[in-house]
């Protein structure tokens, strides 16, 4: 069977997800010699998930530097050579290890610029991890990206597709202020269209991954795939479904979900954070607040269970927000259950 | 990563002063004074906490470091600024909530940075800044230019996990960061026999740090110890550790003002007495014909003069204007 001769589709150059980052960490390498990489296992082993591979090679140990396993150690590092004139990226494997650096990422990364009047910066990326469903147990599998949205002074990337991990990425790098970026575990091996040339994506713009007129999925990281998924399914069913990436959520990029939702007069906000005090809660709020006089039905939140992420498979696929469940939601909010 | 370079390309280096050890002392103590007034006239929004007593520290190890060499400091931090530059009446204003201050008032006393002096800060979480100043340090390495860095903490500060990590790493990688603690004997309202296994050396020394003791009332002596590592740390030799005994004559902070139920009336009298460092360092220099007594007097009246000049100007100074409230949150 032969193949379409002119679809540019095919032509378009297709990379994982942890080759975007990949690439980004490199090139802001090539680019500004400030810039270096601490963490855990991440020069000959290129990280756990291999996706810092070669790295070591071009740059050398100087600038892809292996620590011991000092979390709170590496993050303290990270923001006195941040204040002092470099760039570090801080490799944090696991976003649950997040917890062993919140006193630096919180008290120190985060409010450095304020309390010293403005007078000290603190351009320092950290990259973590999120995301459960790799039978990785309660203390490898957690989201916790509300957190870092929770601490004024800290800016927090959650790229869902190639194209937004590399780009985003390097806008991260050369942001003058803390961010943290979260990367989804399962989302490494995803493949998208990434352009061979230079570009970056701005803090604070979503995306509008899929248009649709009916209702509006406010989708994150690992979920964005799972709405889109749901949407192709109800399209079937003669729902249209938009689906809103924020791709950063501080900054918040407020408008472009509060336009989708006035044209479609319906939200469910779809995250792998945990449902209780999180994300899907603060941008329900945000809906309620800036499209209540738009809305046909209560915004509607599907977050990860507010239970410890546990170990055996089939109780661990029930924790997270999944396609059917989304479609189950959006079929009754459109009315046809 | 490459050999920093050596002191002798640093063309700043001062040359120590004893004349200025002395007056920088009376300048800390006199500081202290003042703000101990602001806080008991309820000009001073919130507490303080005192310096006074250690003051041969923060000045000693400071008259071994430039300009560009990096500090971090403590919630006791009074000391550590004036020692490495700060002008007084900005640091009034800081702890007024000035718009003149450091920090544009945003900081206040645990949190004043003078980024003009290398001083990356205040903390006020206690060990907060160990990661801070040793990554300075890896960055002074990193770009070549011969600064250290130091960090202050007290003795209360050991029971911070942070150290323990960030020396490792620092002795791994050779950085020139000198850790200076500062043993006051209590952190808050408790001896430190209470709080502490083993000795405060042997800490250092299982990472293999250079570690090294002394007497924190004698400015002299601690001016020679740091001199000595901060030179050794320039040379690519790595990081130090310096225990410096001291003493709190005053309370925890300001409001701490009956202390008997963890120490004596006599034990703080001996240090007032017999071990001030003002005292210790003036003695000496009249000993040995560096200054006579009048010259000294001098000085004391000086730097009161000054510090009164200074804490009344700050009064003067307006607050940020609201507008300021949301700004400097992000670069």
């Amino acid at each position: 069977m032969s193949m379409p001769e002119s679809n540019s589709e095919n032509h378009e150059r297709q990379i994982t997800f942890a080759q975007a980052v990949n690439e980004a960490i490199s090139e802001e390498l090539r680019r500004d010699p400030k810039v270096f990489v601490i963490g855990e296992d991440i020069a000959e082993a290129g990280t756990t998930f291999k996706v810092l591979s070669g790295l070591v090679e071009e740059f050398g140990t100087e600038r892809i530097i292996d620590s011991p396993i000092s979390e709170a150690g590496i993050t303290g590092i990270g923001v006195g050579a941040a204040m002092t004139g470099m760039r570090p990226i801080v490799d944090i494997m696991f976003g649950d290890f997040l917890t062993l650096t919140m006193d630096q990422i919180a008290n120190q990364a985060a409010k450095t610029h304020y309390m010293s009047g403005g007078t000290l910066q603190v351009p320092m990326v950290l990259r973590t991890t999120m995301g459960a469903s790799r039978r990785s147990g309660a203390q490898h599998s957690q989201s916790l990206h509300a957190w870092a949205c929770h601490v004024p002074g800290l800016k927090v990337a959650i790229p869902s597709t190639p194209y937004d991990a590399k780009g985003l990425l390097k806008t991260a790098v050369r942001d003058n202020n803390p961010v943290v970026t979260f990367e989804d575990k399962m989302s490494f091996t995803l493949k998208g269209h990434v352009p061979e040339e230079e570009y970056t994506i701005p803090f604070g713009v979503a995306d509008v991954k899929r248009e649709g007129s009916d209702i509006t999925f406010v989708a994150i990281s690992s979920m964005v795939q799972v709405a889109l998924d749901a949407a192709e399914e109800l399209s079937t069913m003669g729902i249209d479904a938009e689906v809103v990436d924020p791709r950063t959520l501080v900054p918040l990029d407020v408008d472009t979900m509060v336009e989708s939702v006035k044209k479609t007069g319906r939200a469910v906000i779809i995250d792998e954070g945990y449902q209780g005090y999180g994300v899907t809660g603060e941008l329900a709020s945000v809906l309620a607040q800036e499209a209540f006089y738009y809305l046909d039905t209560p915004v509607t939140r599907l977050g990860a269970m507010d239970v410890p992420i546990p170990f055996s498979p089939p109780l661990e696929d029930l924790t997270i927000p999944n396609k059917e469940l989304l479609v189950k939601t959006a079929l009754r909010l459109c009315g046809k259950r | 990563m490459t050999k920093p370079k050596k002191k002798e390309e640093k063309n700043d280096a001062k040359s120590p002063s004893y004349a200025r050890m002395y007056e920088q002392m009376w300048k800390i103590r006199a500081f202290e004074e003042q703000a101990n007034n602001l806080y008991m006239s309820a000009k001073m929004p919130g507490l303080t906490h005192m310096y006074t007593g250690q003051e041969a520290v923060a000045v000693g190890i400071c008259e071994a470091l430039t300009d560009t060499d990096y500090i971090t400091s403590t919630h006791r931090g009074h000391g550590h600024c004036i020692a490495k530059g700060a002008e007084l009446d900005r640091m009034f204003a800081e702890l007024l909530g000035k718009a003149s201050g450091y920090c544009r008032g945003k900081g206040g006393s645990m949190h004043i940075a003078d980024t003009e002096r290398g001083n990356l800060g205040a903390n006020a979480i206690v060990g907060g800044s160990m990661g801070i100043a040793t990554g300075a340090a890896m960055s002074c390495k990193m770009q070549n230019n011969g600064d250290v860095a130091v960090c202050f903490f007290g003795d209360g500060a050991l029971g911070q996990g942070l150290l323990y990590e960030v020396m490792n790493m620092a002795q791994l990688w050779k950085l020139p960061v000198i850790y200076v603690c500062e043993q006051n004997l209590y952190g808050e309202y408790t001896h430190y026999t209470e709080m502490m296994a083993g000795e405060i050396l042997d800490r250092p020394r299982a990472f293999g740090v250079h570690a090294v003791e002394v007497d924190g009332q004698d400015v002299r002596q601690v001016y020679q110890a740091a001199s000595e590592l901060v030179e050794r740390a320039r040379q690519g030799h790595g990081p130090a550790f310096l225990q410096c005994n001291t003493y709190r004559y005053l309370g925890h902070h300001v409001g701490d003002i009956d202390r008997t139920f963890y120490r004596s009336k006599e034990e703080e009298q001996f240090w007032k007495t017999d071990r001030d460092p003002i005292k210790i360092l003036g003695d000496w220099m009249v000993k040995q014909k560096h200054a006579d007594a009048t010259e000294l007097d001098d000085v004391q009246k000086r730097v009161y003069d000054y510090i009164e000049s200074a804490v009344n100007s700050a009064l003067d100074e307006p607050f940020p204007a609201a507008e300021e409230v949301d700004q400097h949150v992000y670069a």
